[in-house]
């Protein structure tokens, strides 16, 4: 396998968050709008100087992206439609990354937004994929805690974590979502709190799961000689892996396909897990955040209840994680999940971060997860972005 | 013993578990509801796959169902408490395990209560409530019996009523045993003509829990008149109403048998689905213990018609396509539709045919057998099953068989 | 002018009329012949409208049956003996005939010890010396009080067939040729024995009523309503094409309580 080049000149700005909200009458289409709207004004630029448009969204249907174009007066030469849940984000900064640096793009909106109606989340179980409808909803597994219960037994008995290990994310990422105004859940969550919630399907608890939500989540990426031209700030991308369906062969998901490419992220970032100021991962259950923690090499997944007992995973800890507080904080809104890690970290290392800004922060690492296909996530990211 | 049910609570509407399939993933329904144990399989490469997929993942070849290994072993298991769905949250907590197959690939089963992470497991594949294909493991030997996962998917006749419609058919003395055998709440036997003396009436009446009724499916009243009065309370419903009289096309009286088999055998059963149907479909939630079945015993001459029992061939092909619209029916408040196809049986009716035919005994312990594990097709009889396969493989010859008199 | 005294005495009270009649039901038995001949279709009612979607405003039935089912009329042709009878057919029926004079025999205390009680010629030999000599050209009723039986009881089916009274075959004879009757009538489900297949002639009274081109009537009614002599019944069957019977309504005129 070649080396990929490097993502030199490309570069991320212009953080923007649609405040979610647990239920919204509006369809996805609004959300787009918003976010759009939140671009050009933060940017300074007309929404129609937008030459690419990277959407990633569950509700738009009946649309997909080329109906958007039309909608709101877009006329792109760099389109993407990534329906990919918690991926997306990092699937559409490559794919972006890349149409900027050839020239095929100047600015790429990056935009997942997705609504949420009572029945939504429901009725976009029901049409999430094939193999689930055969395979997965007979079984009472719609939605995805059954199927991430079963993963999270098989992973707590592979590696030995327990719940207050793993619940030592929740509790930190909610400490760190009380920094936050946006965010939907605003009570503190204690250890025990997290213990002693209602069972939902062992071992996962009412605090393992996000709520779903409508918002939306968005950014620019463009040239850097472009942000300089618009004088905005701007945070650079130093390396990005995915991988699909990374171990086939694996008869229960105890690893993600991020083992299969690390060495590629740390040496196109030319730095190891131990230079990172925070890390943003995929948090739709904190057992998952684990696994990438493991995966991403920070440490073994045997030495994992070791990693989280000696670790402070807030703002102000030594290893600060989803400072935003995370999904499990702020909602889930669609796709826009895996876009959130990318948007916070841009603020984060822009230094707009508020009360939870980290400080001194030089360099993120995010994580994207997605896509319960069947019995595992299929798809797994990851970038490194670095404060100029 | 059956509980009796407060009249002051309302009957819980019938929900289904998510039945949308993918076209493909039908052939695992056809096999679960023959009884049939068969997993997608790879026709170049023999792998097995799981879930259907419309090409083997490891080698690109066309996916067919094949016989499977039944062993499994339990990789990890859950509960889950709070199902998203409202199907599987009103039975909630319901268990669920992914599960290594003997075979091969990986699946989510519906796990008995005495399996669990570790453990071999038995796979079946069972139809659920909305008539789908799904796979439950359990304990080699466990008796699932008591599960309520597993009888969600099963017709256990234990504590249920049963109306058997014709109390002159060959099974329905052996059918009554069999079913209070099992456990049968109530038997109620219909019998059409009661001034016609009823050879079996004092051994029917001695079967514990039986009342013969009056019922002849050939008549409008009759029918509604018992749908009236044990309309809903039938939880099981096996129509054994006949009329065997063999005659080909050209016999003397081919037109009036034909129509008087036609109206029992075809219109009686439109008359019964509409008197009892939709009682029946709007109670297959009824507590634990709801409507959960409808048997049709027809004959396997449904499916081919040997020129001398034209007029009864065609009576049960009819009724054979009339069942296909009342499985729709039924199935909208999950309950089964079971078509027994029958070889000849052994009364003066068939007394002509070849042995071996099928005695009233072996019929109704198809019929319960079928019961038990949940199927809705059962093939009863050793001539019966290979016309089945001869139908299935050549039904050019077995067209041609039947006119030169062959069975 | 008689017409009018008729009326008018019908009026009155002093001529009655009576309804033979079973009412045609689903259930009521029908004959039971071995079930490799063809069978009589049963009586079937079904239900086109009531005041519903199928109708709005109007309520009606499918009716269907077989020429021989109820309360029914045997014409010539239903028997072999009479198949080439003149006008032996329903359709072609004498109006004449449908209007006659009938005496009843009433055999209901032999018949209440005995289901297989047979009218024989002496029994109506004794009758006449009672009642005057049968007259040509009437109905002949044999009352058994049968029709109060019901169900199983009325069709009294056992393993070697029916057993209900009837005539026996010189009875049959002898009232067809030699006393000319114009039909017999019984409350059972033939107009012969249920045990009839076994004499000789088997079947007697249709063997000889429809030889001769005379009529059956079966499964009447309310026969000891009528007086031994004096009544006149109305038995008109449906118009049927080339038909061997009906189901039909038959009424008795008969003397009210003060006449004579």
């Amino acid at each position: 396998m070649a080396a990929p080049r490097g993502y030199d000149g490309v570069v991320l700005a212009v953080p923007v968050t649609v405040p979610y909200a647990r239920f919204s009458t509006r369809p996805a289409q609004w959300w787009v709008g918003r976010a759009l709207a939140a671009l050009a004004k933060e940017s300074g630029l007309s929404h129609t100087a937008f030459d690419g448009l990277s959407m990633a969204s569950f509700s738009l249907a009946p649309d997909s992206a080329i109906g958007l174009t039309q909608h709101f007066g877009l006329s792109p030469r760099f389109l993407d439609f990534l329906p990919l849940g918690g991926v997306a984000g990092i699937v559409g900064l490559r794919r972006a990354a890349r149409a900027v640096q050839a020239g095929d793009a100047d600015v790429v909106a990056m935009i997942a937004a997705d609504t949420n109606a009572p029945q939504s989340f429901r009725q976009s179980l029901e049409h999430f994929s094939r193999f689930s409808q055969d395979a997965v909803y007979p079984y009472g597994a719609g939605g995805p805690n059954v199927s991430f219960a079963l993963i999270a037994a098989a992973y707590m008995a592979h590696t030995g974590l327990t719940r207050a290990d793993i619940g030592r994310l929740a509790v930190a990422q909610r400490s760190n979502g009380l920094r936050n105004p946006a965010t939907l859940m605003k009570k503190p969550l204690s250890l025990d709190d997290y213990l002693t919630a209602r069972a939902i399907a062992p071992p996962i608890h009412l605090f393992d799961c996000v709520m779903p939500c409508a918002g939306a989540e968005a950014f620019l990426v463009m040239r850097e000689d472009t942000a300089r031209a618009q004088g905005l700030a701007f945070v650079r991308l130093t390396a990005a892996i995915e991988r699909h369906n990374g171990f086939p062969d694996d008869a229960v998901m105890l690893r993600g396909g991020w083992q299969r490419d690390i060495g590629t992220l740390w040496a196109m970032a030319s730095c190891a897990p131990g230079d990172v100021d925070m890390v943003q991962t995929y948090d739709d259950y904190p057992v998952i955040s684990a696994m990438q923690f493991a995966d991403l090499g920070f440490c073994t997944p045997q030495d994992l209840p070791d990693f989280l007992r000696s670790h402070d995973f807030t703002v102000t800890g030594d290893l600060p994680h989803n400072t935003s507080g995370g999904q499990l904080s702020l909602g889930q809104a669609g796709c826009a999940g895996g876009h959130l890690g990318l948007v916070e970290s841009i603020r984060q290392l822009l230094g707009t971060a508020g009360d939870r800004q980290v400080s001194g922060a030089r360099r993120a690492l995010v994580s994207g997860f997605g896509m319960i296909n069947f019995d595992r996530g299929l798809g797994s990211g990851a970038a490194v972005l670095e404060a100029t | 013993m059956r509980a009796k049910k407060n009249p002051l609570h309302p009957v819980r509407r019938p929900l289904l578990p998510p039945g949308q399939r993918s076209r493909a993933a039908h052939l695992l329904t056809a096999a679960a509801g023959e009884g049939r144990f068969a997993l997608p399989c790879c026709t170049a490469c023999g792998r097995f796959a799981w879930p259907m997929p419309e090409a083997c993942p490891a080698c690109l070849g066309d996916i067919a169902l094949a016989t499977a290994s039944q062993g499994a072993r339990v990789l990890s298991a859950t509960t889950a408490e709070v199902p998203a769905d409202a199907y599987f949250r009103e039975r909630a907590p319901w268990r669920v395990g992914l599960v290594q197959m003997d075979c091969g690939p990986q699946a989510l089963v519906h796990l008995s209560p005495g399996a669990d992470t570790g453990d071999s497991v038995w796979l079946s594949l069972k139809l659920d409530r909305a008539g789908s294909a799904v796979l439950h493991a359990g304990r080699e030997g466990e008796d699932m019996t008591t599960d309520p996962q597993w009888r969600d998917m099963v017709a256990d006749p234990r504590d249920r009523r049963v109306l058997i419609t014709d109390a002159r058919h060959i099974a329905a003395l052996p059918l009554a045993r069999a079913l209070a055998k099992a456990g049968a709440a109530a038997i109620y036997a219909g019998l059409p003509d009661q001034w016609k003396p009823l050879d079996t009436r004092a051994a029917l009446e001695s079967v514990p829990g039986l009342s013969l009724v009056p019922l002849d499916v050939t008549s409008d009243r009759s029918v509604a008149d018992l749908a009236a009065q044990i309309g809903g309370k039938v939880e099981i419903l096996v129509n054994t109403a006949d009329l065997p009289r063999p005659g080909g096309l050209m016999g003397p009286s081919a037109t009036a048998d034909a129509r008087a088999a036609m109206d029992t055998v075809a219109f009686g059963l439109l008359r019964l689905a509409r008197g009892f149907g939709p009682a029946m479909a709007g109670r297959g939630a009824d507590g634990t213990l709801g409507a959960v079945a409808w048997v049709n015993v027809l004959s396997v001459f449904a499916h081919a018609a040997p020129p001398a029992l034209a007029g009864y061939s065609a009576a049960h092909a009819a009724a054979l396509a009339f069942s296909h619209a009342l499985r729709a029916d039924l199935g909208q408040g999950g309950v089964r539709l079971l078509t027994v196809f029958a070889g000849p049986t052994d009364d003066p009716w068939f007394q002509t045919f070849p042995q071996p035919k099928v005695t009233g005994k072996a019929l109704a312990d198809g019929i319960v057998a079928a019961l038990l594990n949940g199927q809705e097709q059962a093939v009863v009889g050793d001539l019966a099953r290979d016309l089945m396969e001869r139908l299935r493989e050549n039904p050019k010859a077995v067209e041609r068989e039947f006119a030169q008199g062959r069975m | 002018m008689i017409l009018d005294a008729l009326t008018a005495a019908m009026a009155t009270g002093k001529v009655r009329v009576v309804d033979l009649t079973q009412t045609l039901t689903e259930d009521f038995p029908t004959i039971v012949l071995p079930p490799e001949f063809a069978q009589s279709a049963p009586v079937r009612i079904e239900r086109l409208s009531h005041y519903d979607a199928a109708g709005p405003a109007w309520y009606w039935n499918n009716l269907s049956f077989g020429e021989h089912t109820g309360t029914h009329f045997d014409a010539p042709a239903h028997w072999f003996t009479g198949r080439d009878r003149a006008r032996g057919t329903v359709d072609t029926l004498p109006p004449e005939h449908m209007i006659a004079p009938a005496v009843v025999i009433d055999c209901s205390a032999a018949c209440a010890t005995d289901d297989d009680h047979l009218l024989t010629r002496p029994a109506l030999e004794a009758w006449e010396a009672t009642h005057g000599r049968i007259p040509a050209g009437v109905w002949v009723l044999m009352r058994s009080d049968w029709s109060q039986r019901k169900g199983a009881a009325y069709a009294n089916l056992r393993a070697d067939g029916a057993h209900t009274p009837g005539p026996d075959a010189e009875a049959m004879r002898w009232l067809v040729h030699d006393r000319g009757i114009l039909g017999f009538g019984s409350e059972t489900i033939g107009t012969d024995a249920g045990q009839g297949g076994d004499f000789a002639p088997p079947y007697p009274a249709h063997h000889y009523l429809h030889g001769a081109g005379r009529y059956g009537l079966q499964c009447l009614t309310n026969l000891h309503l009528l007086p031994p002599t004096g009544a006149v019944l109305f038995a008109a069957p449906l118009k049927v094409h080339e038909g061997s019977g009906s189901p039909l309504r038959v009424v008795a005129l008969i003397p009210g309580k003060d006449t004579p």
